[in-house]
This record gives structure tokens, C-alpha cells and sequence, in this order.
């Protein structure tokens, strides 16, 4: 296993095509158990390469403060970046498409299967097991991103605000923006 | 499906997701009162069970609107929903990209964005935490994702694995 590879901007990104930028958010999209942002980060980061982990942190901050489904919106700028529209709209139709379609069938077989026993504990441990990827990838990113003091002291304010006193997403979102600029400011003017 | 419920499912959605600042989660109360409380297509059980149903499946937690546009349409209320939440938000977030491309390279514009990362990245762990208080049923599940999270930090294999061991582990021993 190659250790600390998807580190910052040190390896070029090969340009996917536009079969790979389809095929490779359906895969996200289906395999996104728990959201899509830790996986995205997973596998555009880690597993292609096409973006740093600094580069998919920004990304993921601008889809955040734009209003709509955040990872969605981060698809779009994703695929603009490397084929345009046709590119965001590669990405996300094939982000949503398979999903939706699985979702279909479980509103459909919820209802006489939802109840039982076996499917129940499966997918509390698929739960659980989701909720543990998502807080690894949420320090392993803080990790390999070496921020500086002042912008770890947002992202904790943000992971308090929002995980412990439900502060609504918006508010958090715009209420921090101006501090997380400040500080990002701040740590820029000595380089 | 009738013309007003659709009508009402694009307008309703479309209107939530203008302010949907932070992911389409950040308005699930606003959502809450739409389906519930204004026209109610379904009970405050029935809302919690669809939502616990979007999360337990892969893919955009944002999915929920369709289950909410299925419960009153059908496959058509389904498609009504979802396209309201997403399409104008999404044009909007295309928009921004080429704003973006012609920006690129301003040194304001770099401040900005590397100060929106750490709200990024704080906002991935309070989902998890979420995630994590909603499905701590038991010390098995606790420990099964304190195991999950040291797994996808301290290691590069795919988190796949630790889904599947969760899986099989909820089978056997919940």
C-alpha cells in the first residue's frame, strides 16, 4: 500500500476521459454507503489521483456554501473541470442514476422486508461500520491537509457546532466562512 | 400523480433547495414541515423511516426527496422531487464552475477557497458523529465503528472491507 502518495499537488493528474468520468461516479454513487463525500475523497483522491487532497477539500468547501446537495455540487465543478458540461453532467447523472434506481427497489421491498430480523441487524452493522468510514476519512484528511492552528480551530468549531449542537448547516456554513477566510489569510502572508 | 401534487412537489422542493447552504441534509426540517405539517402526505413516522431508509442506502443522502416524491406520485412524483431539488441548484453550481475557471489564479480567490476546507472537513466529521450516534444501538456497534474509523485512518485499503465485516458482523452477532 503506497502510504502518504495522495499527498499535495506532487503527482500530476492524469486527465480521465469522459468514460471514466462517467463510469467512475457511478461507482461512487453505488458504493456511497453514508454519503458520497468520503468516498469521492476516496476514490478521486486515493484511488485515481485525478485530484490532490487539497484540491478536493476546496471543492467540497465551494459545494458546501453554493446551496444545493453538496456532494452533487462538487460533481459538477469535478466534471466542468475536466470535460465541461458535458463532463458535470456525466458526472452527475451517473453519480444519481444507479442510486436511484436501487432506492426504487428498496421503497418497493421495504415495506414487506424492512421488518425483518436479519435485514435489520445487516444493515445496523453496515451503519455502524459506514459511520466509522466517514469519521476516518474526516481525520485522515485533516491529517494529510497539515493545517494550521487557526484553521483546525474552525474545522473544530464546525465539527461542534454541527455534531454536537445541531447548529442548522447554514448557519454554520456562513457563520464560520468569514472566520475559516480569515484565518487562511492569515497563514497565507508569511509564504 | 395530479397536476396540483406536482405542482406542489416542484414548487415545495425547488423552493427548499435555494437555501439548501451546507448539503440537502441542512434542510431536512424544512422538508419536515413541506410533507408533514403543510400538505400531509405522511406521518412523522413514516418521514423518519424513509429518511432512515435513504441513509441505509448508497449513494447522495439527498436521494430522500425522491422516497417523499414516490410516497405521493409514484415513479413520476419521485422524478418530480428529485429534479426539483437538484436541477436549479445544479445549474447554479455550474454557473460558479466557470466563473471559477476564469478566476483561477487570483490570489483572493485561493484565500477563499483554502479557508471554505477546514468548514469542509469539519462538516464530514459531524455527519459521521451523526451517523455514529444514530446507529450506537449497542457496545457491538460502538465498537464496530471506532474499529471502521481506525481502519479507513491508519490504513490505505479500501473501506469496502470494513462495510462488508459490518455486514456479516450485523448478521451474526445483533
Amino acid at each position: 500500500m503506497t502510504g502518504s502518495s495522495a499527498g499535495m499537488s506532487d503527482s500530476p493528474a492524469p486527465a480521465p476521459t469522459r468514460t471514466d468520468l462517467f463510469l467512475t461516479y457511478g461507482k461512487i454513487g453505488l458504493i456511497g454507503f453514508g454519503g458520497i463525500n468520503a468516498w469521492a475523497r476516496r476514490v478521486l483522491v486515493e484511488e485515481k489521483r485525478w485530484l490532490t487532497e487539497q484540491e478536493y477539500a476546496e471543492t467540497l468547501g465551494l459545494g458546501q456554501v453554493l446551496p444545493g446537495p453538496n456532494a452533487l455540487n462538487a460533481a459538477i465543478m469535478v466534471g466542468d473541470r475536466f470535460h465541461g458540461a458535458v463532463g458535470s453532467l456525466l458526472a452527475s447523472c451517473s453519480m444519481f442514476g444507479g442510486p436511484l434506481i436501487i432506492l426504487m427497489g428498496l421503497a418497493v421491498l421495504y415495506d414487506s422486508y424492512g421488518e425483518v430480523p436479519l435485514v435489520k441487524a445487516v444493515l445496523a452493522g453496515v451503519a455502524a461500520a459506514a459511520a466509522g468510514m466517514v469519521l476516518g476519512t474526516a481525520t485522515k484528511m485533516a491529517q494529510k491537509l497539515k493545517p494550521t492552528l487557526a484553521l483546525l480551530a474552525v474545522g473544530l468549531c464546525a465539527l461542534v457546532a454541527a455534531g454536537f449542537f445541531r447548529v442548522p448547516l447554514p448557519m454554520v456554513v456562513l457563520g464560520l466562512a468569514p472566520f475559516g477566510i480569515l484565518a487562511s489569510w492569515h497563514g497565507g502572508r508569511g509564504k | 400523480m395530479t397536476a396540483t401534487i406536482f405542482w406542489q412537489l416542484l414548487l415545495g422542493f425547488g423552493a427548499i433547495s435555494l437555501v439548501s447552504v451546507g448539503g440537502g441534509i441542512a434542510v431536512l426540517p424544512e422538508m419536515h414541515r413541506l410533507v408533514v405539517d403543510v400538505h400531509g402526505w405522511m406521518s412523522d413516522a413514516d418521514f423518519a423511516r424513509r429518511f432512515a431508509l435513504a441513509q441505509a442506502a448508497p449513494g447522495p443522502n439527498i436521494l430522500v426527496v425522491g422516497l417523499f416524491g414516490w410516497h405521493v406520485g409514484g415513479i413520476l412524483g419521485m422524478l418530480t422531487a428529485s429534479a426539483a431539488m437538484t436541477v436549479p441548484t445544479s445549474l447554479m453550481a455550474f454557473g460558479f464552475s466557470r466563473l471559477r475557471a476564469r478566476l483561477l489564479g487570483q490570489p483572493w480567490l485561493r484565500i477563499v477557497e483554502r479557508g471554505l476546507v477546514p468548514i469542509a472537513v469539519g462538516l464530514i466529521a459531524s455527519s459521521g458523529l451523526l451517523l455514529a450516534q444514530g446507529s450506537a444501538e449497542s457496545w457491538i456497534t460502538v465498537t464496530l465503528t471506532i474499529c471502521s474509523a481506525f481502519f479507513v485512518w491508519r490504513t490505505d485499503f479500501s473501506p469496502l472491507w470494513v462495510l462488508g465485516a459490518g455486514a456479516i458482523i450485523g448478521a451474526l452477532a445483533l
